[in-house]
């Protein structure tokens, strides 16, 4: 005799189904409701800060002191600091990045590239801070030795490279996987006009991938823009509002590990002008990946 | 392919004037490829003669295009590929040493299966060539280029009021059309056609048969294609691959009215294929 499932069992297995869902949706949403909840401590505590210092006050003055006795809360001179290393590291990790990509998609064998891609890809698992000591008694020493004897100890330039040298497995990787997308239908195209490999590289391949290229560079600024030991190690600490790479400065990412690792009252507003910073940190990467999207979408070629 | 196929390409062989073939063009001399371990083609040994059409056909994997493409070398951008034996274009060996592959390719057009314009715009993919073999001296001369080969392909009324308009953006037959300007651009003396109907509707591509004829004045032209309808309309002579053997090579008169070959014979008639 068939036995049949009770109404009873019927229920419990609807309940628990239902259980299971919930349990993987709460899942599923912990990365969203965390991202949400840095967001809104973000604001509240820059809230905090914004009514103590008026916006124009914190966009427009030229120091940035918070933790003196006649405290500044100007934020130029640490965007200018991460605005100088950010523009360094893309200097070093732009062309070679390009440059390295370029030769894996078009020029190296398949065991070439399928040897370099994951040693370059080692790279990125190099702990930053190892980065950050290799800029300070490496990078340094070897520029005052070489081309810039009166550098200082700490400077943008030397974090910039390094930072520039970190990045340059993102952007190498990426605009390499863009660059591979690119239908061998057009390449053959290229070189059957009696182009050569590099005119078809450059001339179509390239164009033809630089949506792809174009957010894997601004990939590589937004980590720029949000690295902090590199930086916090060998550009030194103190907020410089400056144009020049060989001066020492901080980014926002130093001044904030800088501050948060000393012991300020909770709730002061010297304690605020960390989430301010970070709020502003936040804005910056937003725009670099809403700049991002858009080129994507600008350019997007239909082969 | 059904008998009643086989009969109109015999009304279509009837219906072509008679031709004068010129000299040779190219002559290939046991022509063999290998894929790696595949031995793709065998002991191929064919003359091209200059300013007629040429077609090959034959089933699936039979060999054709690897041919077609051991004329300008793209065999070379595939590493496994080997090619052994003569290949010469007006009695040059274009598998010498000192051949500059680049220069044969400026030298043999090629238009592919798949339209396959580049994303920029139409003047740009015309102008492409030209400016990397430095033909044009002035803008100017580039200008003028653009223009008669797209006039040549028969495209320029279509889009000469949109030329920065993007290649990509054409009807299929218009971009297949764009193609055969932009190899026409470099003044090829030869142009290599690999199914260049096959992605296309039939009004597409009786236009494209259309300039196919019309570019046999001033062009070698080598095609590839599936349809015998095809390559009873636009060529002269016809070469039958089978198997990676040319099985059998003649006027196409010859070809689809009175073969030698009874592989030749089942495959016109539709036995195969």
């Amino acid at each position: 005799m068939v036995s049949r499932i009770s109404p009873a069992q019927m229920r419990s297995r609807r309940i628990r189904e239902r259980m299971i869902e919930t349990l993987l949706f709460l899942c599923a949403a912990s990365s969203v409701l965390v991202t949400i909840g840095i967001v809104a401590v973000l604001l509240v505590e820059s809230w905090g800060f914004f009514t103590h210092v008026p916006v124009a006050t914190f966009l427009t003055d030229t120091m940035w002191t918070p933790l003196f006795d006649n405290p500044r809360y100007g934020i130029l001179p640490l965007l200018s600091g991460t605005f100088l290393s950010t523009m360094v590291a893309l200097c070093v990790a732009g062309p070679l990045g390009l440059t390295a990509a370029i030769y894996l998609s078009e020029f190296a064998s398949p065991r070439i590239r399928e040897t370099v891609k994951p040693v370059l890809e080692l790279l990125s698992g190099v702990p930053t801070v190892v980065f950050g000591f290799f800029a300070l008694l490496f990078v340094t020493p070897l520029l005052q030795a070489t081309i810039l004897p009166n550098l200082p100890g700490f400077n943008i330039l030397s974090a910039g490279i390094v930072m520039g040298v970190m990045i340059i497995p993102y952007i190498a990787s990426l605009s390499e996987d863009a660059l591979r997308a690119v239908p061998q239908a057009l390449r053959d195209g290229s070189l059957a006009m009696g182009a050569t490999k590099f005119e078809t590289a450059i001339k179509v391949v390239l164009p033809a991938a630089i949506s792809g290229v174009a957010a894997a560079f601004v990939l590589g600024i937004s980590r720029a823009v949000g690295e902090t030991m590199v930086v916090a190690i060998a550009a030194g600490q103190q907020p410089n509002l400056t144009l020049d790479p060989t001066q020492p400065a901080a980014t926002i990412t130093a001044y904030i590990v800088q501050v948060a690792l000393g012991d300020l009252p909770h709730g002061s507003i010297a304690y605020q002008t960390i989430f301010a910073a970070g709020l502003t940190l936040l804005l910056i990467t937003l725009v670099f990946n809403i700049f991002g999207f858009w080129l994507r979408v600008r350019f997007r070629e239909e082969y | 392919m059904t008998a009643m196929s086989s009969v109109s390409i015999k009304t279509t062989i009837a219906a072509k004037p008679e031709f004068k073939f010129g000299k040779n063009k190219v002559s290939a001399n046991n022509v063999n490829v290998f894929y790696g371990d595949k031995h793709a083609l065998k002991d191929v040994t064919v003359n091209i003669p200059e300013k007629a059409v040429m077609a090959f056909i034959g089933p699936s994997g039979c060999g054709k295009s690897t041919f077609l493409r051991c004329l300008n070398r793209m065999n070379d951008t595939i590493p496994i590929a080997k090619v052994t034996g003569k290949v010469e274009i007006d009695n040059q060996d274009i598998y010498d040493k000192a051949l500059d592959v680049v220069q044969l390719r400026a030298r043999v057009g090629m238009v592919f299966q798949k339209p396959n314009p580049f994303p920029k715009s139409i003047y740009e993919n015309i102008a492409y060539g030209p400016k990397i073999h430095g033909l044009a001296a002035s803008k100017s001369d580039l200008n003028e280029i653009v223009e008669a080969s797209l006039k040549k392909a028969g495209l320029w009324d279509e889009v000469k009021d949109r030329l920065s308009d993007s290649g990509t953006g054409l009807s299929g037959g218009q971009q297949q059309r764009l193609c055969i300007a932009r190899a026409i651009a470099v003044s090829p003396e030869i142009i290599l056609m690999d199914e260049p109907c096959s992605a296309l509707d039939p009004i597409a591509t009786a236009r494209i048969e259309e300039l196919i004829d019309e570019l046999r004045e001033n062009f070698t032209i080598v095609i590839v294609t599936h349809s015998m309808q095809q390559a009873a309309r636009v060529s002269q002579r016809t070469a039958f691959f089978h198997l990676g053997v040319l099985v059998e090579e003649g006027t196409t008169d010859t070809i689809f009215t009175n073969p030698n070959d009874s592989r030749t014979q089942d495959y016109i008639t539709g036995r195969f294929g």
